[in-house]
Parts: structure tokens; C-alpha cells; sequence
């Protein structure tokens, strides 16, 4: 695109960029995941290896994060070409050539798959956002707040911290309000949600809240011992 | 049965293998990926002083079963669970045949259950029945993740499960013991979601599902039907072993399962050979709910007698000994109904 000598391509930048991908099943990015192997750049073509915690992995939250990590690392500014390669997994080889080529999920799974991942996404942010609003909400009735309150509680009773920028970025995933006077428990289309649902909806929203916590550490932990941990001297 | 401080517990193991994971019997590397899974869960979660090695985990001998189960690991009675992979083993994974070598040699020790695939058609109808006749079936195990050709999968909605189930239903194999995998038709859906489970046990009352690993890794929508369905229980096999790695997330799964399911409707297995029912029984028997988790119930030593055994002898009619047994319990669960979700 630009005249000239292109930018150089800052590491720090596509350290960023990979950090806005998220794993939609464990919520959290896939930097913070250990997910990234390497990155490699050389001139204007960025080189990302991707690995997961088991070969068996669903291919199709590993497309959604190979594709994301494309979209998110061909912005960076001097970059011109992208190769995202997944290692290791049964799919690796129809999903990054299915990236690559831009297909799409069906495109790379043909006669596999009916549709593309949007639904999937759909599901899993939903899931997500309701669990943060779990986490907020629990730290409320912790600190003595009761929790037929909670109805009225809006997000500016939530002290601040990790857990309501996490909730908000989960609003912001799925079009809700977000603001400090949105309410603090709402449903998957933003409606309120009522003191007579409140009590049932949160106590399904902590069983989502565990397993959705309980997943990332057992994957977490098998990424250990497939790869070993980074800290011992692993390379990259 | 195992013996601590006075109490005495009847021991199921509801999900065991006699698997052949050697690389002679890996017809490809789908097959080398599958035990190599296996065996990062088992030394991702296994205390250090029981990690076993590669070789020992490929195959392990019927003198090593029954050391494992029956001499060292207390049970009483295991219950095995086929995973057929046939297109990933030359002679199968565990096929109901394997485990019923061992299963006719100790009758008392083994129930051994079948398994079913709809995408094999009428054809499989009636080697089910063949199946059934042979092994006395009272329960068969469904992988809907199971490769077969092209297809990477199947749900229980599917139309020929149906004829599976009634199938089942006709030949009195009353247990339908469901594992979820990573891949389903189509492979753009959720193949951890347990949705179809709710569909067909609303449709066949008189069939118990049970549900392995408690539908981790979707916990949530595992209690949210099983709430609903009296007929849908949980197994234990894989939650287990984080009693050891991390005690405190085995608390609230152990305790979300009282609070929406009740303590009849959970029951212990170890997922042998991945682990070993000794120390997970030896922990389950000490385990108390952290105190500072005020939301979750005691677990009682009542209601370990229950996980441990009474509920899957319950299900399966094994005869308990007199004196191992408990009054019967109401049905259902601890917490309120919830109301639907809106």
C-alpha cells in the first residue's frame, strides 16, 4: 500500500495483536494461554506457529483462533504477508491451507460442515459474558450486598478491576450496553433480568463461571506437559 | 469395598477399559494421537508417584487389571465402557470382545457393556441384538465423536439413533452411557453440547442416560438438562483425578452436581487405565468441601457411599451386601428447581 520503504514490522505489535485473540471456549487470549509458539518476522512476512493443548482439540474453535490470529496480526502496520500454522493437530493441514486460502470453515471441511462459526462464536461469547457477569456480581454478595439487590445493581457498583474491564469487553463482544449506568445483570439480548429470575440465572451462570475456569486450567495443564512449561528452557 | 474409619464402602468403578494402544494395533496417526491424549491426561493429572510409563500404558495385562482394580483399587464390581475406534485401531480400541475376555473369565468382578453407531443402519440393528444376546447387555456405551470414513461424528437426534433406542428399549438394555468428543456432523457445531441428550431422554423415560465426564467440558449444560430429566445421571470419570491437581475446582464440580442434580444421580469412575481407582477412592473417602465454600453441602459419608457405589449398583441391579447398603433415599435434587431460564 505505502510509497517507498514499508514501516518495519514491530514484534511488540504483533505480540498485541495476537493478544486480542481469544480462545472462545476458555475466554481468555491465547498469548495469556501460552498458545503461541513462536513468531517469526522476516521483512514484511510475519510467521506465526500456533500450538494447542491436545491433537484432538475441536478443529472448530482451532480454525477461530488460527483465523483470528490472521486477521488480527495482517493489520499491524508493515506487515504484508501472514502465515498463521496451527502444529501438531489432527487438522493442521486443512486448517492452515483453508486460512491461508481464505475458504472459510466450510470451504476447509467440504461436506463437513453445513455452515461457518458464527453461531459458535455467538454461543460462546454469550457464555462468557454471562460468567463475567457471575464474577461481578459474587464479588458484590461477598462484600455484603444481597443478592435480590443485584437487580438493581448497575456496573458502577462494581469496583474496578480486571474483572469489570473483562465484563465490559464482553458487552462490547455482543453489542451491550457497557457504560458505568448499564445494568450489572442482564441477559443474552440485554434485558434486565428480573429479582424473580435473579437467583436461578446466577446460579447457572456460576456453573458456567467453573467450567468455563475449570477448562482453561486442565488445558493449561496439558499444554504443560505436551510441550513443558516455557520456564524450562523451552526455546521461543 | 473399601474401609475407613469404621465405614465400610461398596465400590463401582462405572467406566473401565481393557484397551490395545500398542503401535502395532495404531492403524494410522489418528490412533497415535488418540493415546497420546490419553496419556498426557493421565500425567497431567496424576500425583508423580503414579505416572506410569508410555510402555506400560499401551497395554496393560489381565494380571495388571486385576491387580489395579480389584487387589489394590477396592472395587467390587467394574463396569466396562467399549470405545470401538475402529478406524484408528487395526482390531479396535476396546472393543466390547476385548473387555468380555475378561469379563466371562470373572463374571463377578465385570459387567461388560456393547455399544452402537446409527450410521450403521438396519444392519447394525441386528448385530446389536446379536451383540446383546451374547454379552447379556444391560447397558451400551455411545462416543458420538467417532470417526467413521468420511463422517466425523453423530448426534442422538439423528434419525436412526432413535431406532438404536428403541432398539435398546425392546432388548432391556436400559443404561445408555453417552460420551461427548471434540467432533460431530457438522463440524461447525458445539461437540461437546449435551442438547440431544435432553431430546431423547424426554423421549425414552424408561432408559437411564448417563452422562460420562459429568458433560465437561460443558458442566453447565450438563446440570441445566440434567436438572430437568430425572432419567439423566452423571459420571465421574475424568473430574476425578482433580481431587488431586486441584482440590478446590473438584469441590465445585462435586458440589454444583449436589445442587442441581442430587446425590443420587452421580456416580465415581476412574476411566482405567488413564487412572487407577486406589488413590482416587482413598482421596474421594477423606475429600470434604473446603469450609470457606459455605454455598455447597457437606459431602456426607452417606452420600460418598452413594458415588462410590450404591448409585451404579442401583442402576446395573448389583446386589449389594446387607450390611454396605443404605436406607432408601428420596429422590432428587438438594437445591431448588430452578425456575427455566428465561
Amino acid at each position: 500500500m505505502t510509497v517507498g520503504t514499508p514501516p518495519r514490522v514491530d514484534v511488540a505489535a504483533i505480540d498485541a495483536a495476537l493478544g486480542t485473540v481469544r480462545d472462545p471456549e476458555l475466554d481468555e487470549s491465547i498469548t495469556s494461554l501460552d498458545f503461541v509458539g513462536s513468531v517469526a518476522v522476516d521483512g514484511g512476512i510475519v510467521t506465526v506457529e500456533l500450538r494447542l493443548p491436545t491433537y484432538f482439540c475441536a478443529p472448530n474453535f482451532a480454525y477461530l483462533m488460527v483465523a483470528d490470529a490472521y486477521d488480527a496480526v495482517v493489520q499491524v502496520p508493515g506487515v504484508e504477508s501472514v502465515i498463521v500454522r496451527l502444529l501438531d493437530h489432527f487438522a493442521s493441514d486443512e486448517i492452515n491451507a483453508g486460512v491461508a486460502a481464505r475458504r472459510g470453515f466450510a470451504g476447509s471441511f467440504p461436506g463437513l460442515a453445513d455452515d461457518e462459526l458464527a453461531e459458535l462464536r455467538l454461543t460462546f461469547r454469550r457464555k462468557a459474558h454471562r460468567a463475567g457477569q457471575e464474577r461481578c456480581a459474587s464479588a458484590l454478595v461477598r462484600a455484603g450486598r444481597d443478592v435480590a439487590d443485584l437487580a438493581a445493581a448497575s456496573l458502577d457498583d462494581v469496583p474496578p478491576g480486571p474483572d469489570l474491564d473483562r465484563l465490559r469487553r464482553r458487552r462490547l463482544d455482543l453489542g451491550l450496553p457497557a457504560a458505568d449506568d448499564a445494568p450489572l445483570l442482564v441477559d443474552d439480548d440485554g434485558t434486565p433480568i428480573t429479582v424473580v429470575d435473579l437467583p436461578a440465572q446466577l446460579r447457572l451462570a456460576r456453573t458456567t463461571r467453573i467450567s468455563i475456569d475449570g477448562n482453561a486450567a486442565f488445558c493449561r495443564g496439558l499444554l504443560d506437559v505436551r510441550y513443558g512449561r516455557r520456564d524450562e528452557g523451552a526455546a521461543g | 469395598m473399601y474401609t475407613k474409619n469404621g465405614d465400610s464402602y461398596f465400590i463401582v468403578d462405572g467406566h473401565i477399559h481393557a484397551w490395545d494402544a500398542t503401535p502395532a494395533n495404531q492403524a494410522n496417526r489418528y490412533g497415535e494421537g488418540f493415546i497420546n491424549c490419553f496419556y498426557d491426561y493421565h500425567r497431567n493429572l496424576s500425583p508423580e508417584d503414579q505416572v506410569w510409563s508410555k510402555e506400560d500404558f499401551f497395554k496393560q495385562s489381565e494380571e495388571r487389571i486385576l491387580k489395579d482394580l480389584f487387589e489394590d483399587g477396592y472395587v467390587d464390581v467394574g463396569i466396562f465402557q467399549p470405545t470401538y475406534l475402529t478406524d484408528f485401531y487395526v482390531n479396535g480400541f476396546n472393543t466390547t470382545e476385548q473387555d468380555g475376555v475378561l469379563a466371562e473369565k470373572h463374571p463377578d468382578k465385570f459387567i461388560v457393556n456393547g455399544s452402537w453407531d446409527p450410521r450403521d443402519g438396519e444392519a447394525g440393528l441386528e448385530a446389536l441384538a446379536r451383540l446383546a444376546e451374547r454379552w447379556q447387555l444391560k447397558g451400551v456405551k455411545l462416543y458420538t465423536a467417532e470417526w467413521r470414513g468420511e463422517s466425523k461424528g453423530w448426534k442422538l437426534t439423528d434419525p436412526w439413533s432413535y431406532r438404536y433406542l428403541e432398539k435398546c428399549q425392546e432388548l432391556g438394555i436400559k443404561n445408555i452411557h453417552i460420551h461427548k468428543g471434540p467432533t460431530i456432523y457438522p463440524l461447525n457445531r458445539d461437540a461437546f453440547d449435551v442438547a440431544d441428550v435432553d431430546d431423547v431422554a424426554s423421549m425414552f423415560p424408561a432408559l437411564n442416560f448417563i452422562v460420562e465426564h459429568v458433560g465437561l467440558p460443558r458442566l453447565e449444560d450438563f446440570c441445566w438438562i440434567a436438572t430437568q430429566e430425572p432419567n439423566v445421571y452423571g459420571g465421574l470419570a475424568v473430574a476425578m483425578p482433580f481431587i488431586h491437581s486441584r482440590p478446590r475446582y473438584f469441590a465445585q464440580i462435586v458440589g454444583e452436581l449436589l445442587y442441581w442434580i442430587g446425590e443420587d444421580r452421580i456416580s465415581f469412575a476412574s476411566d482405567y487405565a488413564i487412572w487407577t481407582p486406589a488413590w482416587l477412592i482413598e482421596r474421594f473417602v477423606d475429600f470434604e468441601i473446603p469450609e470457606d465454600m459455605t454455598e455447597y453441602p457437606a459431602l456426607t459419608t452417606d452420600v460418598k457411599k452413594k458415588i462410590l457405589g450404591l448409585n451404579m449398583a442401583k442402576l446395573y441391579d448389583i446386589d449389594v451386601p446387607e450390611q454396605l447398603r443404605l436406607p432408601e433415599s428420596a429422590e432428587g435434587a438438594i437445591g431448588a428447581e430452578p425456575e427455566p431460564v428465561a
